[in-house]
């Protein structure tokens, strides 16, 4: 069953403290060609029945994300896909 | 952020001296910037980077200062920043030519209500001229923070200020941001920040938009605080209807500092460095001071959703201990924090009150986002921010401090010289080369407009006093009075605040001698000699709308008795004062009459204003909140060990302490907690103050601790004897049997002897053996008494006799449930048996509550993804 | 000689300063550490406390446990040194595999203060050795990640090897499996408790004087122990 995705971001202009932490330990790791990192949410939605996107969009607009501060984008993907995201 | 405006003004220039005298030549290095292993930053931006198009409605290139002098009809959106016609006439005046977009900018920045107080300030000058002589105060009025020396080597500083507007927006940042705001201001003060303390108010506690803006704001306040290693010592929770749209955030901060290490923020000396250290500049709140601190809330605020501050509570700590290795150290001449007002705010404060003028470069403030306009660089609330001054030889040891603690630090500017003719000199901007402000930095911050706003009583202030609650049914039966108990202490203003308190932490630091629930808050500041202070914010708006001048009084008479009972010595005063539009006439009378309450108090209690916060524009479309004056006390305790606290302390079996009632209780249900609750009605006229009473009380108070007479003593204030019976009942598991006074005996007295709300009244427990002193010492200092009961450990009830007798498990239930069932975290009710005490002489904090199982609560996605508070 | 103990400092420590006069208030000599350097200056043992290093940033300890002090202490406690890790502490020790499992957010998602109930299961650590094997003690607790997991196995392992240091006790704050406050390496000499014993060290401050013996035990494990 194909799920929805949702990725939460803080708007571009919003500063992303985590996202600056995580950038400024790279150089540690001998990482040092990284220009900024960004870290947002990502949140799978599986429905009962057939996925609804226009659905997942309400319920991100409403409690997934913070308008004031957070992007976020809708998606669909198969299941496998899913599992190799974490891969 | 300045503080209540300095009554004295200083000299402004009348004439308008040409271009500066040659500050171009760039003596200053630009620094690279970050610094070391934990921050190795890129350059955000090259010099060589095309710049990109500007942005907004005014697309005509880079408006300098030589092209505003060319194109003097060029029409200015000076309405849409808030400046009216004659203000604006008033810069053309000023400056002889129209204001570029930057200076514009600026001065709908600095003349805005929240920077300038402009409809305060010919009110709030009675702070200084009713002001009682103190040779304590190091810095008072018109600076930062108000210090206040408290022993040959130490001093303190504290300050409270509001985050009403940005709060109600976005609750967790509006929140944390308030904090880190406060901190900073203490920082600037060379002071290390030790504790903070937060009052909150909400709307009515059961509606639907209070449950999102709570938890946000709790976890916002903690969330920073927290993170950033200050202990949250008190505060206040207050629902009421009135404040549905228009939540209060006021937020304190304390701080502790060596005499000699007291900073100033005027950048003296032409030739020194002007250094901007801490966070990148990014787009946060442009255009939050002018448009969202001072525009009122209406059915559109939700669609205009301001680009809101996030904090970053890691960079301030880091930001702290920089700052204070600095002032060891000895680098700093001058420094000021940036906060509503950003850059242009500091830029201008510390060369307008040297007399000095600045040159600064503004390409050369890091960035987070190169796009940046020079105006919206300078009106930037970009947060964990400070601007330093630095002697040019210091230069090099500032800038490692920085990079050792992993905060940006950058010499944007220097400081040049007043004028030949001894006007002060002019702050110099420059944006690649371009002029893009050229302006005297003393019109910005001394010469705004200042309103002597029509005031009027507010026409239905007769008829609400008139509406008296002595008039009301009251439960005149023992039944009757029993539920009204348990129905009182689970009311949400009454209600136990377990559930917003155990989000913060209080034990950082290792310094907390008291926290909430206690009456003040009592940090101990000196690890040797065991000096400490006591703090203590209140409030009641709806006293202040009964009577604006009295209601203040009693809020800071409130605040004072609650230093006192911990037998701290009060010794100073700050205050936030939260109004509605002072464009209306019945809130600009509140005001004064709040502001003509406060000083006269302050002037009858012998303790000075130090400093304080004026948020206006607090009201939903037409309707403004209460008046809501917030009052904060600062006391001393040359020995925090003989600090008292509120709890009834456990006796062997068979012992206890005397119950005295101290203070005289009169039919005083006016404004009252029982009132609103039982009735929603508010009228009347609130409780008779009298502060000449206050001051013996507190004297009394003072001696009673040092000479260990009591063991207890807690205020009486909203909800009356009853409240405060179960509150010191609580919080240590000790029970206590009462005997009503003959003169309250019979009908509905009992009622009124339990939940009057007269003030100048406080219970304390005695310690077998002393009660012969104490009523000596009481007689001595003129304070009224009454044995009103004892402790009684073994009975594990309240028993007010011939009336009823509620088990203390029954009370705490009704107390402590209603928090979480209106804001989840869904805590499973445990036994309520308190946990046993280890120390019989630590009742620091809440050992009588009960640790629960905890279950998952709500989800609080839709909170910022901030740091996660651990 | 009174033993020195080190106590690590991180951009973001907080309860830094409180450690360190728990250590000093125990009889100890405190010695400061800094993240940045390797250095351990020849302390006796080694306390990490709390805070929120790098802001808790990405996971809490995450970032901590690559600071240069790290890995020379990661070398020292596998070779005996005595290492507490309070809170932050904890979490940074789990992050660098010195002890196992992890510390997620509380299962109700909020920041709790308490004063919470702990029984001391373990007495034969660096850190417990002046404890009665069930002692019941009052320390406080403050933390908005404490909850600690691991995987069944782990847990089984923990238990079976007498490794759970403390539980909490009438009611667990943040939902950790099993009610584990507390834990130790096999050797025990590294240590990990998210309740903070450097609150509970002064009547004044404090819900108690429980925490003290956390620090006595260091103590006296350090003049039992060989040269």
């Amino acid at each position: 069953m194909p799920r929805v995705v949702v990725d939460v971001m803080l708007k571009p202009e919003i500063l992303d403290p985590q996202g600056q932490a995580v950038a400024n330990a790279l150089p540690r790791l001998g990482v040092s060609d990284v220009a900024s990192v960004r870290i947002g949410r990502r949140i799978e939605i599986e429905f009962t029945g057939e996925p609804d996107l226009g659905r997942a969009r309400e319920i991100a607009d409403k409690l997934l994300a913070n308008p004031v501060i957070e992007d976020y984008t809708v998606r669909l993907v198969e299941a496998d896909e899913t599992a190799d995201a974490h891969s | 952020m300045t503080t209540h405006p300095d009554p004295a003004t200083r000299e402004t220039p009348g004439g308008f001296p040409a271009a500066p005298a040659e500050p171009l030549a760039a003596t200053v290095a630009t620094q690279p910037g970050p610094v070391g292993p934990t921050r190795p930053v890129e350059p955000v931006r090259r010099p060589d980077q095309a710049r990109p198009a500007p942005t907004g409605d005014w697309a005509h290139g880079l408006d300098t200062v030589s092209r505003a002098t060319d194109t003097p009809g060029e029409l200015q959106p000076y309405a849409e920043l808030g400046l009216r016609d004659d203000e604006y006439d008033r810069i053309l005046h000023i400056l002889d030519r129209r204001p570029t977009q930057a200076e514009l900018a600026m001065y709908s920045i600095m003349w805005s209500e929240h920077c300038s107080y402009k409809s305060s300030k010919v009110h709030l000058r009675q702070f200084s001229e009713k002001a009682p002589p103190s040779d304590r105060l190091l810095a008072g009025i018109g600076e930062n923070a108000g210090v206040v020396q408290v022993s040959d080597e130490l001093a303190v500083t504290f300050k409270v200020e509001s985050h009403n507007h940005p709060s109600f927006v976005e609750p967790y940042q509006g929140a944390a941001t308030g904090v880190g705001g406060i901190v900073r201001d203490i920082l600037a003060m060379g002071a290390r920040p030790v504790a903070v303390m937060d009052p909150l108010r909400f709307g009515a506690a059961d509606h639907p938009d209070t449950a999102r803006v709570l938890p946000g704001v709790v976890a916002g306040v903690g969330g920073y605080g927290n993170c950033l290693g200050l202990p949250n010592i008190g505060g206040e929770v207050v629902f009421d209807p009135c404040y549905q749209g228009n939540p209060l955030v006021n937020a304190l901060c304390l701080g502790v500092l060596r005499v000699d290490r007291l900073q100033k923020k005027e950048a003296t000396g032409p030739g020194n460095v002007v250094v901007l250290m801490g966070a990148r500049t990014g787009r946060d709140g442009i255009g939050g001071v002018s448009v969202l601190a001072s525009a009122t809330f209406d059915e559109g605020s939700e669609q205009r959703r301001p680009s809101v501050q996030v904090g970053d509570p890691f960079m301030e700590k880091l930001l702290i201990e920089a700052c204070l290795e600095l002032y060891d150290a000895e680098l700093v001449v001058g420094i000021q924090d940036l906060g509503g007002a950003g850059l242009t705010c500091a830029l201008t404060e510390t060369a307008a009150s040297a007399g000095t003028g600045m040159r600064v470069w503004l390409e050369r403030v890091p960035l987070r986002e190169a796009s940046m306009e020079p105006q919206e660089i300078l009106a930037s609330e970009s947060q964990e921010r400070m601007l330093l001054v630095v002697s040019p030889d210091k230069l090099e040891a500032v800038l490692k401090t920085a990079e050792k603690w992993g905060v940006w630090a950058t010499a944007i500017g220097e400081v040049t010289a007043p004028s030949p003719d001894g006007q002060p000199g002019r702050l110099v901007v420059t944006w690649r080369d371009q002029l893009v402000v050229d302006v005297p930095p003393g019109s910005l911050v001394d010469d705004g407009p200042v309103y002597a706003r029509p005031m009027r009583e507010p026409a239905d202030l007769i008829l609400l006093q008139a509406d008296r609650a002595e008039t009301l049914p009251r439960p005149s039966n023992p039944e009757a009075l029993r539920e009204t108990v348990l129905r009182m202490i689970a009311s949400p203003n009454l209600a136990d605040k377990t559930w917003v308190t155990e989000q913060y932490d209080r034990y950082v630091l290792g310094n907390t001698v008291l926290a909430q629930p206690e009456d003040s808050g009592v940090i101990r500041i000196d690890e040797h000699t065991g000096l400490g202070v006591a703090l203590s914010l209140d409030g009641n708006g709806r006293y202040a709308r009964l009577d604006p001048y009295n209601g203040t009084k009693l809020a800071l008479a409130e605040a004072y008795r609650n230093v006192a009972v911990t037998g701290a010595k009060p010794i100073a005063v700050t205050n936030c004062l939260n109004f509605g539009s002072p464009e209306d006439p019945g809130v600009m009378w509140q005001f004064a009459e709040a502001v003509r309450g406060l000083a006269d108090g302050c002037l009858e209690l012998g303790i000075p204003v130090t400093g304080g916060n004026v948020s206006f524009y607090n009201q939903t479309g037409a309707a403004a909140i209460h008046p809501t004056p917030v009052v904060g006390v600062l006391g001393v305790l040359d020995d925090v060990a003989e600090r008292v606290s509120m709890g009834f302390v456990p006796r062997q079996a068979g012992e206890h302490d005397q119950l005295f009632l101290l203070g005289e209780t009169h039919v005083e249900l006016s404004g009252s907690e029982w009132a609103w609750v039982t009735h929603q009605h508010l009228g009347g006229i609130p409780p008779q103050v009298d502060l000449g009473r206050e001051r013996q009380l507190a004297d009394l108070l003072a001696e009673a601790a040092r000479v260990g007479h009591v063991s207890s003593a807690h205020d009486l204030s909203d909800g009356g004897l009853a409240q405060s019976l179960i509150e010191s009942c609580l919080r240590r598991g000790v029970g206590a049997q009462i005997a009503v006074p003959e003169q309250f005996a019979d009908g509905s007295m009992p009622f009124v002897f339990l939940f009057s709300e007269s003030a100048g009244r406080v219970l304390v427990s005695v310690l077998r053996g002393h009660e012969k002193a104490f009523t000596a010492l009481c007689a001595e200092r003129g304070v009224p008494w009454e044995i009103i009961g004892v402790t009684d450990q073994a009975g594990g009830a309240l028993e007010v006799r011939g009336q009823f007798r509620i088990g203390l498990d029954e009370l705490r239930a009704a107390h402590s449930a209603t928090l979480p069932r209106l804001f989840g975290g869904s805590e499973r009710a445990e036994p309520a048996q308190p946990t046993p005490a280890k120390q019989a002489d630590a009742p620091v904090t809440d050992e009588a509550e009960p640790a629960a199982e905890p279950s998952a609560g709500p989800g609080d996605a839709g909170q910022p993804a901030g740091p996660d508070q651990r | 000689m009174t033993a020195r103990v080190g106590v690590v400092t991180f951009p973001g420590s907080l309860d830094d300063g409180d450690a360190a006069r728990a250590v000093r208030i125990a009889g100890g000599e405190p010695i400061r550490l800094w993240h940045g350097e390797a250095d351990l200056r020849g302390v006796d043992a080694v306390v990490l406390p709390g805070g929120f290093s790098y802001g808790d940033y990405l996971r809490c300890g995450a970032i901590a446990r690559f600071a240069p002090v790290m890995e020379t202490l990661v070398d020292a406690a596998r070779g005996g040194l005595p290492v507490l890790g309070i809170c932050n502490g904890f979490q940074i020790l789990c992050e660098a595999h010195l002890l196992p499992g992890a510390l997620t957010r509380n299962q109700h998602l909020h920041f709790r203060n308490r004063d919470q109930v702990l029984r001391v299961e373990a007495t034969g650590t660096a850190w417990t050795n002046t404890f009665q094997p069930g002692q019941e003690v009052l320390i406080p607790v403050k933390n908005g990640e404490g909850c600690y997991v691991a995987d069944a196995a782990t847990l089984d392992r923990l238990e079976g090897e007498g490794r759970v240091v403390a539980r909490y006790v009438g009611g667990n704050p943040n939902g950790s499996q099993r009610d584990i406050a507390a834990i130790t390496n096999p050797a025990g000499n590294v240590v990990g408790i998210m309740p903070h014993p450097e609150h509970a060290v002064e009547a004044l401050t404090g819900p108690s004087l429980d925490g003290l013996g956390f620090f006595t035990s260091v103590l006296k494990h350090l003049v039992g122990a060989p040269a």
